[in-house]
C-alpha cells in the first residue's frame, strides 16, 4: 500500500514519454521545424535570445520547439547550454553609431538628419485577425525599401549633446563587470544593472517601465530615438594581436530623452535612459530604458520611493529563469517541513484543549 | 552536444575552481555566506542547483555519491539528480548513508551517525536566516557584519509570547562556532542537533542567491532559544509503522478518506536497516 507513495524512476521515464507525444501533437499534422520557427516566429527567437542570454537564432529556435512553445521554459534551455560554453573572451564594445539601420524612429523631432525610418513594424497595422494568414499564401514581391544613406546617421541625442541640452553619456568604467562571472552585490553600478535588465524578463520591465508612467517614479520620457539594425562584433584573439570581425548581430538600441535636471546656478540639461537589446525588441529595449533611467534615480538627486527606483528590488527579481525556478519549486515534495508544521498545530491544538478541560473541571 | 562531450560532473574545470575557492572561504569562516558566481544548470532553480554545483565541483571519480530528498532516496527528484551524476559523472551511487562519501541532500539530515571521511552536501532555497526580518541584501549583510541578531530573539520571543512556543519547526537559526547565525536549509528542527559537532564536512549550495556556506568538522553549532524556553525537537506519538523506530523523523501517510493515518520514517534507508536487524 505505502510502496505506491513513492514514484521515482519509472514514473519519471513515462512522464517524459508523455511529454514527448504531447510536444508533436496530431501527427496528421506536419512536424515544426527549426527553420520555420527561426524565419517566422523570429521574435520569439530574438525574446529567447535576451533572457536566455545567448545570440544563437538556430538554438533558440530549437529551444521554443523542445519547450512546446513555452518561452521562459525555451530561454531557460539556452542559458543551460550557455553554462557549457567556453568563453573566449570580450568582444570589443558594439559601435551602435555605425549600425546597418533597418529602422530608425524619433518621437522628439518630425524630421532627423538621415530621416525617419518605418522599416519592419506593427506599429500602424490594423489590429484585425488577417484570416488570410490562415492558408500558405504566394510568395510575396519584394518590399520598397528606401535607398540607405552611405553614412550611418548621426544620433538624435547627439544633436542635444552638442549643444549642450542633454547631459553626456556617462561611461562608468572601462573594462564593465559581468554578472554571469561574479555573483551580484549592491550597489550595483549602471553596467551591472544594464546587463540585468537586458536578461530580465520583458513582461516584469514592461510592467515596471508603465509604473513609471502612472506616476510609481514619474521621469517625463520622450523615445529620443529607436534603431533596429545589424552591427559587426570586432574581437581581438590573444594570438593574433589585431581586431578582426566575428560576425553581425541585429540589436535593438533605445535612446530615451528624459526631465531635466540643474538649477537658476548650472544651466539645466535634459537626461538620458538607455535600453539595448539583441534582436528587434522595441518593446524590451524601451522598457530597459524607462527602468534604468529609474534606477538613476540616486545619481540623480531625486527621492527614491517607487518600485522601479528600487535597485535591490528590480536586478533581485528580473530574472524570470530564477523566479519560475523558485515560484515551481513549490511543486517538490515538502513532506518533512510540512510534517513539522502539522506536528506543532496538533500540539498547540492539544494544549488549548487540555486548558479548557481543566478549567470545566 | 552529446552528453559525452561534458566535462567530468558537467561543469568545465575553471568553473570548479572557482567553486572550491568559495567553498574553502566558506570552510574557513564557519557559517558565513560566501557570495559566488553561480551557473546556470540544466535543471531549473530551487531543485537543488546550488547543492549540485557543490557536489560537481567536490565529486572525484572514486567517490560514492548518494542523493535523498525528504529523507528519502527514491523521491522523484532525489532520483532525477541522482542520474544526472550517473550520466555526467560516471559516478558510483549508493542508498546505504555508511557506504557514501558525498550525500546530497535537500530538507533531511540521514539518522545514521556521519563519518570524517563524509560529506554532506545541502540543497539551500534561502540562505539568510534575517532574510524574512529583512529583505534587503544590503542590510543583512551589515547586520551578520556587526552580530546584530537581536531582531531575530525578538521574533523568537514573540513567537513564544503569542503562542506559548518558539513556532519555527524546520529551517530553525543557529550561531556557528559562535559567530555567526545561519540557516541549516529547511531541515526539520529534529535535525538541528546533529548539526553540532558532527564528524562530516558540511556543505551548503544556494544556486539561485549564488551563496555558500561550511560547517567544518567537530564544530558548535548552538540552535537559538532562551533559557527559561530552551530549544526542544519534534516527539511523536508513534513510532515508525514499517520498522518500529521511535527516535527517527516520521512522515504521515493519509491512508484513506476516513480519518485512517500512518507514520513511517522519513529515512527510507535507516527503514531498510532497522528491518532488515529484526
Amino acid at each position: 500500500m505505502y510502496v505506491a507513495v513513492k514514484g521515482g524512476e519509472k514514473a519519471i521515464a513515462a512522464a517524459h514519454r508523455l511529454l514527448a507525444e504531447k510536444r508533436r501533437g496530431d501527427v496528421a499534422v506536419p512536424e515544426l521545424g527549426v527553420e520555420q520557427i527561426e524565419q517566422q516566429l523570429a521574435l520569439s527567437v530574438e525574446r529567447v535570445m535576451n533572457e536566455g542570454s545567448l545570440y544563437d537564432r538556430g538554438w533558440a529556435a530549437l529551444a521554443i520547439k523542445q519547450a512546446r512553445g513555452d518561452l521562459i521554459e525555451a530561454a531557460f534551455l539556452l542559458r543551460a547550454a550557455r553554462t557549457t560554453l567556453t568563453r573566449f573572451g570580450y568582444s570589443t564594445p558594439i559601435a551602435t553609431e555605425k549600425m546597418e539601420i533597418t529602422r530608425r524612429i524619433s518621437a522628439a523631432f518630425k524630421d532627423i538628419p538621415g530621416g525617419q525610418i518605418l522599416g519592419p513594424t506593427f506599429d500602424y497595422t490594423h489590429r484585425l485577425l488577417d484570416f488570410a494568414l490562415a492558408e500558405p499564401g504566394e510568395p510575396l514581391a519584394p518590399a520598397m525599401v528606401s535607398e540607405l544613406a552611405l553614412e550611418p546617421p548621426v544620433r538624435v541625442l547627439d544633436l542635444l549633446r552638442q549643444q549642450g541640452l542633454i547631459e553626456a553619456a556617462t561611461q562608468t568604467s572601462t573594462s564593465p563587470e559581468d554578472l554571469t562571472e561574479a555573483p551580484l552585490n549592491f550597489p550595483a553600478g549602471r553596467d551591472l544593472r544594464l546587463q540585468n535588465l537586458v536578461r530580465g524578463d520583458e513582461g516584469f520591465l514592461l510592467a515596471l517601465a508603465y509604473s513609471t508612467q502612472r506616476g510609481y517614479g514619474r521621469s517625463h520620457p520622450f523615445a529620443g530615438e529607436i534603431r533596429f539594425g545589424s552591427i559587426e562584433v570586432m574581437f581581438t584573439p590573444e594570438e593574433l594581436g589585431f581586431e578582426i570581425s566575428i560576425g553581425e548581430i541585429a540589436v535593438t538600441e533605445c535612446d530615451m530623452i528624459n526631465q531635466f535636471k540643474g538649477s537658476t546656478e548650472v544651466a539645466p540639461q535634459f537626461t538620458r535612459g538607455y535600453g539595448l537589446v539583441l534582436g528587434q525588441c522595441e518593446r524590451k529595449a524601451m522598457s530597459m530604458a524607462l527602468v534604468d533611467r529609474a534606477l538613476r534615480c540616486e545619481e540623480l538627486g531625486e527621492e527614491r520611493g517607487a518600485p522601479a527606483q528600487d535597485e535591490e528590488f528590480v536586478l533581485s527579481h528580473s530574472d524570470n529563469v530564477q523566479a519560475t525556478g523558485f515560484v515551481e519549486h513549490l511543486k517538490l515534495p515538502h513532506y518533512v517541513d510540512f510534517q513539522s508544521e502539522l506536528a506543532m498545530l496538533r500540539q498547540m491544538h492539544a494544549e488549548i484543549a487540555a486548558k479548557k478541560k481543566a478549567a470545566a473541571e | 552536444m552529446s552528453s559525452a562531450s561534458y566535462n567530468f560532473a558537467y561543469l568545465s574545470e575553471q568553473t570548479k575552481r572557482m567553486i572550491r575557492r568559495a567553498l574553502l572561504k566558506a570552510i574557513a569562516i564557519p557559517g558565513y555566506q560566501v557570495p559566488f558566481a553561480s551557473r546556470e544548470m540544466p535543471m531549473p532553480y530551487g531543485w537543488g542547483t546550488g547543492g549540485v554545483q557543490v557536489t560537481a565541483a567536490i565529486l572525484v571519480p572514486e567517490d560514492v555519491l548518494k542523493v535523498i530528498d525528504q529523507g528519502a532516496d527514491d523521491t522523484t527528484n532525489a532520483v532525477s539528480l541522482r542520474s544526472f551524476f550517473v550520466k555526467t559523472a560516471g559516478i558510483a551511487t549508493t542508498e546505504a548513508t555508511a557506504e557514501a562519501t558525498v550525500i546530497q541532500t535537500r530538507h533531511r539530515i540521514p539518522e545514521a551517525p556521519l563519518t570524517e571521511n563524509q560529506i554532506l552536501v545541502f540543497q539551500v532555497p534561502i540562505p539568510e536566516p534575517l532574510r524574512f526580518l529583512e529583505p534587503r541584501e544590503t542590510e543583512t549583510r551589515k547586520m551578520h557584519a556587526l552580530e546584530e541578531y537581536g531582531v531575530m530573539h525578538v521574533k523568537l520571543y514573540e513567537d513564544i509570547a503569542k503562542l506559548g512556543q518558539v513556532a519555527t519547526t524546520y529551517a530553525y537559526p543557529a550561531k556557528v562556532a559562535g559567530r555567526y547565525v545561519f540557516d541549516p536549509s529547511p531541515i526539520p528542527k529534529f535535525d538541528n542537533p546533529k548539526l553540532d559537532h558532527n564528524p562530516a564536512l558540511q556543505l551548503f549550495g544556494a544556486g539561485r542567491e549564488k551563496r555558500v556556506y561550511a560547517i567544518p568538522p567537530y564544530t558548535s553549532v548552538q540552535s537559538l532559544d532562551f533559557e527559561d524556553h530552551p530549544f526542544e525537537i519534534q516527539k511523536w506519538d508513534h513510532t515508525c509503522a514499517l520498522c518500529g523506530s521511535d527516535d527517527s523523523f516520521l512522515d504521515e501517510i493519509i491512508t484513506d478518506d476516513k480519518g485512517g493515518h500512518m507514520f513511517v520514517c522519513s529515512d527510507t534507508d535507516h527503514c531498510r536497516a532497522t528491518q532488515e536487524q529484526k
